[in-house]
C-alpha cells in the first residue's frame, strides 16, 4: 500500500487544514506518512496544493503519481489530471466548480450541498471532503471524528456535532457512490509521531534548554517562531518579535551574554541582515544558534518555494575569521537532534551554529516511532553563581590551552564580565597591539577549530556495499535520493551518501567516504540549486570531484520518479 | 560600598578637553551616590568615541556593534531583568545607524537606560555630519553643507511616548548627575541626550556655544504634561532646555510579559521532565 492524495485549490480554501488533518488520520492509523506543500505567496486566491503520501512502509518523499485528487478548483483538474494513477480518482464538486467532468475516474461529490444539508453551513464542505476520502479508501470514521472533536472542542458541542455529521455524510456518500474505488488498506497499527521540519527545530530548541528566541517573520522559518511561541509559558522561553533581523540576532546575543541559551531564525534575506551580528558572535565568543530556512533567491526570489541556494552564503558570510558550525538536516528527526547538537557546540565552544534547511523540509510532515529523547545532549558550560564566585580572578577571554575561556554570567559574582566587538585583551578591553591580536586570533580561531572539526559526524551511507554508483546529497534531498536509490537498487549497484554535518567539513577518520567515492564508477551530486554548491565545497575541502551533477532550480523539490528517471538517464550516458 | 576608585577603568583615549571626560566623571559620581557596585549592572555600548565609555569605568560590559546597542541591551534585560542595563551611544550610533532600534525600544518600553553623548558629529570617523548636525553645516563629506533637517531626539521621544526623556549638558555636571540618577531610578525606557562638545571636529557647537544657550527648565515645567513637554522639546536655537522634559509611568515590558514577570529567564533551570509529554502531542 502506497497512496498519494493531492488537495488542490485556492489560498484561503482551507487546503492546509484538510492536508494536515488527513496526514494525522493516517499517522494515527499507524501508517507512515510524508506530506509536502506547494503554495503561492498570497493570502487568498491563486493555486496551491498539499500532497499526503501514506504507506505501510517508510516513505521519505513525494511521488509524481496521485491516487486521489481532491479538486477545490478547476485548475487542479487541468494541472493534475494527467498525474492520476491507473486506478486513481478525482473527487470534486460539480456544482461549486460549475463544471461537470466525464470520465471513469471523476467522482462528483456535492461537498457544499452535503455540508449545507448535514452540517448546516457551507463551511463544513472541507469536512465532507475529508469524510469522502475516508469512504473512498474504505476507512472508518472514528479516527477522523476524534480529531475533529479535538480541533473544535473549544468552539462548543454544536460545532463538533456539525463536523461529525458532515464527515459521516461525506463518508456515506463515497461508500455508496464511488463506483470502482478499489483502494486496499493495510491493517492499522500503533499511532506514529507526525512532525514537520520547523516543528522539529522548534521542539529541538526547547529540548535543548533554549530560553530566548528573537526573530522577524520570514517564510519558511516562521513555523519555528510559531511553535516556540506556543510553548512560551509552559517552558519558560521568551519569544520576541524584533523590529528587524539585525535586532533579532543582536537581542539573541545580548540574552546569551546574560546567561541563557538563545536562538534566532530567518531566511536568506533576513540572514543577510544578520551577517554583522554573526561576526559579532564570533568576535565576542557569544554562542547563538541560527536557523536558516532557504528559499529560492536572489533577493525576494520565490518566497514560498524551495531551494538549496544558500549553502555557500552560510559557510562563508561574515567578515573576519572565526569558527562556525553548519548543520543541514535531511529529516525532521535529524533537524530535532542537530538543533540540539547546534546548541551544545555553540555553548561548548562559544561560537555561532547554523542549522540550514529549506521550505521543503520546513513544511513537510514525516512520521517516526519517536524522536529518541534519550539521545539529547545537555551540558551547562557556563560559570554561574557559586562556581564563579569561588574564582580568585576572572577574565572573560582568558587565553587557555584549548582556546575556550571561562564563560561567566554577569551579575552572579563580583567578577566583571567584559566583552568587545573591537579586538580585546583577556579581560575583554579594547586593544590595538599586534601581540595581543595574535594571541586572540589563535585563541578564538586556530585553537578551537580542530576541536570543533573533530565533533563533526561523517556522512551517512545507505545502499549496496562497494557501489558502482554513488548518489550524494545534503540536507533536504535526503528523502528523494533515498527512495530513488532504493527504487534503482534492483537494476544497479547503487548507494547514497548523505551529508547533514557540513561544516567544518567532516574528516574521513571515522568513515573513508572519499575512498568509497573514488572506487565508484559514477558519482552524482544531487542538489536543489543551479551551481552545485555542495559539489564545489567537496572539491575545495577534499579535492574530490563528482563525475556528474543533477541540479533542480525551478523552486520545486525532487520527487522520487523524476529523480530516478534522471539517474537512469545519466547512468546510461556516463 | 563602592567608591570612586572602584570605578577607575582603562585610560581614556579621548582628545584632551573632550566633553566625554565630564560625562565619565559625572557617571561615576552618580553610581557612587546610588551605591551601585561595578558587578551589579551592565553597560552596553556600540562603536564611536562615546561607546568607549564602559572601558573607562569598571562594570560588566558588552561593547557591541555600531548602532546595535539597544537590541543587545534589550536581550540582556529580557534574559535578566534583575540587573540594571545601561546603553551608551553616540548620536550617530543611536539616531543614525540604530534609528530603527531606538523607535522600537521606546515602543517596547523595556527598562533600559539610554545615554546618548550628542556631539552633533561623527567623531571617531573624523568629522562627518551626524543626524543631529545643524542644517547647512559644511564638513569634508558635506562640502555644500548638510541638506537634511536636524533630528530632534527630544521631540521624537515625546512623540513616541518614551517613558523618560531628559537632556543634559556635559558642562553642567551637577545637573547631569541628577539626571543620570533620575533616569536610573525611573521605571521605564529612559533617554538622556547629553550635549557633548567635540573639541576636535565640531567647531560650531562648542562649550561656549552651549553655555550661552542652555537653561534648566526647573520646577515650573511639569514633565508629566505631554503637550507642555512637546513645547519644550521643540525649543532649539537661542535657548536650549535641559532637565527632565517628559516622563510617564507606562508599564514596562518586563512586568507585562508573563514569561518573565515572576522571575528572570537566567534563574530558570532546564527541566527535561516535560519533554515526553510534549513529544506525545505529535501523535
Ligand atoms: C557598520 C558600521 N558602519 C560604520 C562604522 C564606522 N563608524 C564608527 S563610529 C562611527 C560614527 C560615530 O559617531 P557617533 O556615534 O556620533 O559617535 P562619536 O564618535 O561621535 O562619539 C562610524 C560611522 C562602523 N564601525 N560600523
Ligand atoms: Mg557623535
Amino acid at each position: 500500500m502506497d497512496y498519494s492524495i493531492r488537495i488542490g485549490g485556492e489560498a484561503g480554501q482551507g487546503i492546509q487544514t484538510v492536508g494536515d488533518t488527513l496526514a494525522k488520520v493516517f499517522s494515527r492509523s499507524g501508517y507512515h506518512v510524508f506530506t509536502h506543500q506547494d503554495y503561492e505567496s498570497r493570502v487568498r486566491g491563486g493555486h496551491n496544493f498539499y500532497q499526503v503520501r501514506f504507506s505501510d512502509n517508510p516513505v521519505t518523499a513525494s511521488r509524481d503519481k496521485i491516487d486521489i485528487l481532491i479538486a477545490f478548483d478547476t485548475i487542479s483538474i487541468e494541472l493534475y489530471e494527467k498525474e492520476l494513477s491507473e486506478n486513481g480518482r478525482i473527487a470534486y464538486d460539480s456544482s461549486s466548480l460549475k463544471t461537470g467532468y466525464t470520465g471513469p475516474y471523476f467522482f462528483d461529490v456535492p461537498f457544499y450541498d452535503l455540508a449545507l444539508k448535514h452540517g448546516g453551513s457551507k463551511i463544513m464542505a472541507n469536512t465532507v471532503a475529508m469524510g469522502a476520502v475516508m469512504g473512498m479508501l474504505g476507512l472508518e470514521a472514528d479516527i477522523l471524528s476524534a480529531l475533529l472533536q479535538e480541533a473544535f472542542e473549544s468552539k462548543g458541542e454544536e460545532v463538533v456535532a456539525a463536523n461529525v455529521t458532515s464527515l459521516t455524510a461525506g463518508l456515506v456518500f463515497a461508500r455508496q457512490n464511488c463506483s470502482g474505488c478499489s483502494f486496499s488498506m493495510a491493517p492499522l497499527s500503533e499511532p506514529k509521531l507526525l512532525i514537520t521540519g520547523t516543528e522539529a527545530i522548534g521542539f529541538g530548541a526547547i529540548a535543548s534548554g533554549c530560553r530566548f528566541y528573537a526573530a522577524y517573520p520570514m517564510t519558511p522559518s516562521t513555523g519555528i517562531m510559531n511553535y516556540i511561541a506556543a510553548k512560551e509559558e509552559e517552558y519558560g522561553v521568551l519569544v520576541e518579535q524584533a523590529e528587524d533581523e539585525i535586532s533579532a540576532i543582536n537581542m539573541a546575543l545580548g540574552a546569551s551574554f546574560a546567561g541563557v541559551r538563545a536562538m534566532t531564525g530567518t531566511s536568506g534575506g533576513g540572514f543577510a541582515l544578520m551577517v554583522e551580528g554573526l561576526s559579532l558572535s564570533g568576535m565576542t565568543e557569544t554562542p547563538v544558534v541560527i536557523a536558516l530556512g532557504q528559499r529560492p533567491g536572489p533577493a525576494t526570489g520565490l518566497p514560498t518555494r524551495t531551494e538549496q541556494g544558500d549553502l555557500q552564503f552560510a559557510l562563508y558570510t561574515a567578515h573576519g575569521e572565526f569558527p562556525r558550525v553548519v548543520f543541514a538536516p535531511g529529516t525532521p528527526k535529524q533537524a530535532f537532534h542537530l538543533t540540539n547538537k547546534a546548541f551544545d557546540l555553540a555553548e561548548k565552544y562559544q561560537i555561532p551554529a547554523i542549522v540550514i534547511f529549506d521550505q521543503y523540509l520546513a513544511d513537510s510532515c514525516w512520521t517516526f516511532e519517536g524522536l529518541d529523547l534519550d539521545g539529547l545532549i545537555y551540558n551547562d558550560y557556563r560559570l554561574r553563581g557559586e562556581a564563579l564566585r569561588a574564582l580568585n580572578t576572572y577574565k572573560r577571554h582568558e587565553v587557555t590551552d584549548d582556546g575556550i575561556s571561562p564563560f561567566g554570567v554577569p551579575g552572579d559574582s563580583r567578577h566583571l564580565v567584559v566583552t568587545d566587538s573591537d579586538e580585546h585583551d583577556e579581560e575583554g578591553h579594547i586593544i590595538e597591539d599586534a601581540a595581543t591580536r595574535v594571541l586572540m586570533v589563535e585563541k578564538r580561531f586556530k585553537k578551537k577549530l580542530p576541536l570543533v572539526h573533530a565533533e563533526m559526524a561523517p556522512p551517512m551511507f545507505h545502499g549496496h556495499k562497494d557501489p558502482d554508483i554513488v548518489m550524494a546529497g545534503w540536507g533536504s534531498t535526503y528523502g528523494p535520493i533515498k527512495e530513488a536509490v532504493d527504487a534503482l537498487s534492483g537494476e544497479y549497484s547503487i548507494g547514497m551518501l548523505h551529508f547533514s554535518e557540513i561544516f567544518p567539513f567532516p574528516s574521513t577518520d571515522r568513515f573513508d567516504y572519499i575512498g568509497l567515492l573514488s572506487k565508484a564508477k559514477t558519482t552524482i551530486c544531487v542538489e536543489n540549486n543551479a551551481q552545485g554548491q555542495f559539489a564545489r565545497l567537496m572539491r575545495a575541502e577534499t579535492g574530490f570531484s563528482f563525475s556528474g551533477h543533477i541540479n533542480r532550480y525551478d523552486g520545486r523539490p525532487f520527487t522520487v520518479e523524476s529523480l530516478a528517471g534522471d539517474i537512469r538517464g545519466r547512468v546510461g550516458r556516463l | 560600598m563602592a567608591g570612586l576608585e572602584d570605578y577607575k577603568g582603562q585610560t581614556p583615549a579621548w582628545c584632551p578637553g573632550c566633553g566625554n571626560f565630564g560625562i565619565l566623571k559625572t557617571f561615576k559620581d552618580a553610581l557612587v551616590d546610588l551605591g551601585i557596585e561595578p558587578h551589579q549592572f551592565t553597560i552596553v555600548s556600540g562603536i564611536g568615541q562615546a561607546a568607549k565609555l564602559p572601558h573607562y569605568l569598571r562594570c560588566n560590559t558588552f561593547n557591541g556593534l555600531h548602532g546595535r546597542t539597544l537590541p543587545v541591551a534589550t536581550g540582556i534585560r529580557l534574559a535578566n531583568h534583575g540587573m540594571p542595563v545601561i546603553a551608551v551611544a553616540g548620536d550617530g550610533d543611536c539616531y543614525g545607524e540604530g534609528g530603527n532600534h531606538f523607535l522600537h525600544a521606546m515602543r517596547r518600553n523595556i527598562n533600559v537606560k539610554l545615554f546618548v553623548h550628542d556631539n552633533q558629529i561623527y567623531a571617531l570617523t573624523k568629522g562627518q555630519a551626524s543626524p543631529t548636525t545643524a542644517e547647512g553645516t559644511k564638513t569634508k563629506n558635506q562640502p555644500f553643507g548638510v541638506f537634511s533637517e536636524q533630528l530632534n531626539p527630544m521631540a521624537l521621544a515625546v512623540a513616541m511616548d518614551c517613558s523618560f526623556v531628559a537632556r543634559g549638558f556635559a558642562g553642567d555636571g551637577g545637573q547631569l548627575k541628577e539626571l543620570i540618577k533620575a533616569a536610573l531610578g525611573h521605571r521605564g525606557f529612559s533617554l538622556v541626550d547629553i550635549l557633548q562638545p567635540c573639541v576636535t571636529f565640531n567647531k560650531i557647537n562648542t562649550y561656549e556655544w552651549y553655555k550661552q544657550r542652555v537653561y534648566n527648565i526647573g520646577p515650573d515645567h511639569n514633565p508629566n504634561d505631554r503637550m507642555a513637554a512637546f513645547g519644550r522639546a521643540l525649543e532649539w536655537g537661542d535657548r536650549i532646555p535641559t532637565g527632565v522634559i517628559y516622563k510617564n509611568d507606562r508599564p514596562i515590558y518586563e512586568e507585562r510579559n508573563p514569561v518573565v514577570r515572576e522571575r528572570p529567564l537566567v534563574s530558570m533551570k532546564f527541566e527535561k521532565s516535560r519533554l515526553e509529554a510534549t513529544e506525545k502531542e505529535f501523535f
